[in-house]
């Protein structure tokens, strides 16, 4: 735990519950510091790395589709830092198929690639009505996608993360790498965005 | 909990029981008929290690698709999948 708590109302409620819980003996400091530093070392800047060197190496493309955890070993990052390790795979999008994550039942995400989820990702809204009508939630989110194109809901129901792998922008062919990574946003990672 | 009963491309139904714990076959996904579209490999089921037990069972997981239209009625046009352990399923034809 960090010493920078502040006595606002729930870091209170927090620490109240971490000092039970550990006087109960059912975690430790050790335990909730190692979930922590999991939980701030994530960031979308890593889905967007791992997304930028599938667009300019085909070969790293292919095994990230074949097999995520491997792939994600190649650049660093591992899905086996929490209580169990996740199974991690990533969906294409394609000129004709669209891809979109969601967990009904709570939030599961794959912090490690994409950071903390956004608050809209956990609401109840978004969670019940995006398996329902995904085309008219992704309006509302901007994402116009054409009548023919094929939209697949990935419901996060059990011990696989999911990443989506969105089409490379057209015009993008001169850039670098990190040029790349730098044009991909975190929703184009969950499926709300295109790139 | 050996070989997988499913192989990709098998039709499978799901669960109608709500069971009086935690699972992770969702309510809307119950008593459909959908897909295996992958494998994933076994893993415990959430059911048993939410209840506490100490020796949950370990079951294949399988991705099953479903057409929106089976789960929410028309005008459907796109497909949900959901990770299913092997006890929640049977097969389907």
């Amino acid at each position: 735990m960090s010493g920078q708590h502040t006595n606002s109302e729930i870091a209170v409620r927090v620490r109240r519950l971490e000092e039970r819980l550990i006087g109960a003996g059912l975690t430790s400091d050790d335990e909730l510091d190692a979930i922590i530093g999991q939980v701030t070392s994530g960031s979308p800047a890593n889905g967007a790395r791992v997304v930028a060197r599938a667009w300019v190496d085909p070969g790293y493309r292919e095994r990230l589709l074949a097999d995520g955890n491997a792939a994600l070993a190649e650049l660093g990052f591992s899905m086996s830092t929490g209580p169990q390790p996740q199974r991690f795979t990533v969906v294409e999008n394609t000129p004709t198929r669209h891809n979109v994550l969601v967990c009904t039942l709570c939030s599961c995400y794959p912090i490690a690639l994409l950071g903390p989820s956004p608050s809209w990702y956990k609401s109840e809204a978004y969670r019940a009505r995006v398996v329902r009508e995904p085309r008219a939630v992704l309006a509302e989110f901007g994402l116009e996608l054409p009548a023919d194109t094929e939209i697949v809901v990935h419901d996060t129901s059990a011990e696989s993360r999911h990443m989506v792998l969105p089409m490379r922008p057209a015009g993008t062919e001169g850039l670098s790498e990190e040029e790349l990574a730098r044009l991909v946003t975190r929703e184009g990672l969950i499926g709300t965005a295109a790139v | 909990m050996g070989e997988p009963r499913f192989a990709v491309g098998d039709r499978v139904r799901t669960s109608t029981v709500d069971p009086p714990h935690h699972t992770r076959l969702p309510r809307y996904a119950r008593g459909q008929v959908g897909e295996v579209v992958e494998v994933q490999g076994c893993w415990p089921l959430a059911d048993d290690r939410a209840r506490g037990l100490s020796d949950p069972r370990v079951e294949p997981v399988y991705t099953v698709r479903f057409p929106a239209e089976a789960l929410w009625g028309p005008p459907g046009g796109h497909w949900v999948q959901v990770e299913l352990w092997e006890s929640y399923l049977e097969g389907a034809t």
